[in-house]
């Protein structure tokens, strides 16, 4: 087997590197270049190396935001990934029926971030809010603006309604892909509804399953705009998640050298997350630990 | 163990079936006797697949009542039935090892941990995998596939009648001999009742005692290989089988003991005469290539063909040319040198065969 090698084709990966170094690798290279300075005016810089990056790691109100962000990660992934399943398992699989489940599904996923901030703002809303009033009515004392745990719930419930959906869509397309044969095969095997689950559904769904934890994970660790609308951050700091404390430094206060250390490290940390998830789910299933019977 | 028996069955995919052509399956009574080797052979979309699900019990039939030994089935899941069946593509369950695909149906059914060893080895030894049970099933090459399959199938005691449904599609061609012998072998030594759909002859012929050839949702000749060949039932039959398939002539009968193809005269026996006025509607007249030959120019009972193309092919030569506008094939000893260009052939067969208009078999 011998390849032609042509160096040419070099000038055809041109404009996609242009087009990738203007839209992610200069922008990136502009923050690395703050976070190791300190900006004093718009002509007026000084070199300070790491003092940014150590004053970000001892910084106590980012540990809290940093905890606050992976719970709230971790509390998305196991709400919404098994309910996504779920959904996915029960939607029809022909027919008209199914094609309005994906319709009415899919509606969540349509709505601008800020137009969901605002709905559940409303919505939760004891005064006019079809929900919290709902709530006040049943006797629950319930108030997002006061309590933390409501403040809580309200911005997780948002996120589940609007986000489950593409877990449900995901692994929809995962079942459809999986050949009548294997049902079959498993009702001539005796498989229960749990064991085709386990050893056919699950297995197939793998890869796009994989795709929505990693969709999940960093969409919801970088999220921003629906609980500023929600619920600004509070009560206190209770919602004030990463971005959101990270644009207050940025704009708010305008400690770009900061600011820069504190983006480089939270980018840091989204990467190392997803090659973790990534490589956890890759493994899982693959069966290399699974259990393997000995011979008699 | 398990004599399979069709009283009247037959499917249709709609709720009220009207004619012939609403079924996917023709109603139909057929017998597959208990220890016997069936080929059901027949293009794409005849049937053959919905003939076998319904024996397997994935599709409840419209019409009819399938019998196992004489009990009725109709309302028995496939779980229940003693069946095993292996279909087209390899189905595994990617994520366990080959031990447990084949331990899945017996953990199913709650069989007890050391009857499903002992059983998961003496299936893997007769499938020569017994040095694989510990690897993953899912990095495995499409022939061992398909054995953990048909394992999967012949693992459990009680099973009576295996079903392939075109197992060896995805077989690499030389291992195809290989595993048709080993699934032989197998049938052999288990006297189960099997039934193998295929769409290629020289499969069906080389693996089944009986061959049941399909068309149309319909069984149109059930037979042994030879039968097949020497006297198809139906022109289906002899177009299908045989490589190349039977060549048809439109007859139309002489005042005398002679049939004329194309206004070139063929003189027949008086008793064949005799049937083939009986018979109404349009004859044909089949023969296999086989059984054409080249003939001295002007011999009596031969006719003036046209051969355009002469293919060799090893053993034989096969000449493809018309009489008289009616396209003919020859298959001709390769020993013969023949080129294109008019030449005289004649019908070697002495009892040459005779179709009626509806297809089936006259004399």
């Amino acid at each position: 087997m011998s390849k032609p090698y042509n160096n040419k084709a070099w000038f055809f990966i041109l404009p996609v590197f242009a087009c990738v170094a203007f839209s992610a690798i200069l922008p990136l290279m502009t923050v690395v270049n703050y976070s190791v300075q300190d900006i004093i005016s718009p002509t007026k810089s000084v070199f300070v190396g790491l003092e940014w990056f150590r004053q970000t790691m001892r910084d106590s109100e980012l540990h809290d935001a940093l905890l606050r962000q992976v719970i709230f990660s971790l509390c998305v992934l196991l709400l919404q990934i098994p309910l996504g399943v779920a959904l996915a398992l029960a939607m029809p699989s022909k027919g008209w029926k199914s094609s309005a489940a994906l319709v009415i599904l899919s509606m969540p996923l349509l709505i601008p971030w800020n137009v969901v901030g605002t709905i559940w703002q409303i919505f939760g809303r004891a005064d006019i809010g079809l929900g919290g009033h709902t709530l006040s009515a049943l006797g629950v004392a319930y108030n997002y603006t006061a309590s933390p745990i409501d403040a809580w719930l309200t911005v997780l419930l948002m996120d589940v309604w609007h986000w489950t959906p593409l877990v449900a869509l995901l692994g929809f397309a995962g079942l459809r892909s999986i050949p009548d044969a294997y049902y079959q095969a498993a009702q001539i095997d005796g498989a229960g509804r749990w064991a085709v689950f386990r050893y056919i559904q699950l297995p197939k769904m793998r890869g796009v399953l994989t795709i929505a934890v990693l969709l999940r994970f960093m969409d919801s660790f970088m999220i921003y705009t629906e609980p500023f609308v929600v619920t600004g951050g509070g009560p206190g700091n209770s919602t004030t998640f990463l971005s959101q404390y990270l644009t207050q430094k940025a704009v708010g206060q305008f400690d770009l050298g900061p600011a820069a250390a504190f983006s480089l490290i939270y980018f840091l940390i989204i990467l190392l997350f997803c090659f973790v998830l990534y490589s956890w789910m890759q493994s899982a299933g693959s069966g290399s630990k699974s259990a393997v019977e000995t011979p008699p | 163990m398990a004599r399979i028996e069709f009283q009247g069955v037959g499917h249709a995919y709609s709720a009220h079936p009207a004619q012939p052509s609403d079924y996917a399956l023709q109603p139909m009574n057929m017998v597959w006797e208990d220890g016997g080797a069936y080929a059901l052979l027949g293009p794409s979309g005849c049937g053959k697949s919905t003939l076998l699900n319904i024996i397997s019990g994935l599709l409840s039939p419209s019409h009819g009542q399938v019998l196992f030994d004489g009990k009725a089935m109709n309302h028995i899941l496939p779980r229940d039935r003693n069946i095993a069946q292996v279909f087209q593509f390899p189905v595994l369950y990617d994520t366990m090892s080959v031990f447990d695909n084949l331990a899945f149906p017996l953990r199913n059914r709650k069989v007890g941990e050391k009857e499903v060893r002992h059983r998961v080895h003496e299936i893997a030894e007769m499938l020569g995998m017994t040095g694989q049970l510990r690897q993953r099933a899912a990095g495995m090459p499409a022939d061992a596939k398909q054995k953990i399959s048909l394992g999967r199938g012949l693992v459990r005691k009680d099973v009576g009648a295996i079903l392939f449904d075109e197992p060896l599609t995805v077989i690499d061609p030389h291992l195809k001999w290989q595993l048709r012998h080993q699934l032989k072998q197998i049938h052999q030594q288990l006297r189960l009742t099997l039934i193998y759909v295929t769409h290629d002859q020289t499969e069906a012929l080389t693996f089944a005692d009986e061959v049941v050839v399909m068309t149309d949702g319909k069984i149109v000749q059930q037979g042994g290989p030879d039968a097949l060949f020497a006297r198809p039932g139906h022109t289906f039959v002899g177009y299908f089988i045989g490589s190349p398939g039977m060549n048809f002539f439109p007859i139309t009968l002489a005042v005398d003991d002679a049939v004329e193809i194309s206004g070139q005269r063929l003189a027949v026996g008086a008793a064949t005469m005799a049937a083939l006025r009986a018979a109404n509607g349009k004859l044909c007249l089949g023969i296999r290539p086989e059984f054409v030959a080249l003939a001295e120019p002007g011999a009596p009972g031969a006719l003036l063909a046209d051969i355009t193309a002469v293919q060799y092919l090893g053993v034989c030569t096969l000449l493809t040319g018309a009489i008289a506008g009616l396209p003919v094939k020859a298959k001709v000893d390769s020993g013969i040198r023949v080129s294109a260009g008019r030449h005289w052939l004649r019908l070697v067969r002495p009892e040459t065969i005779f179709f009626c208009n509806d297809e089936r078999i006259l004399l």
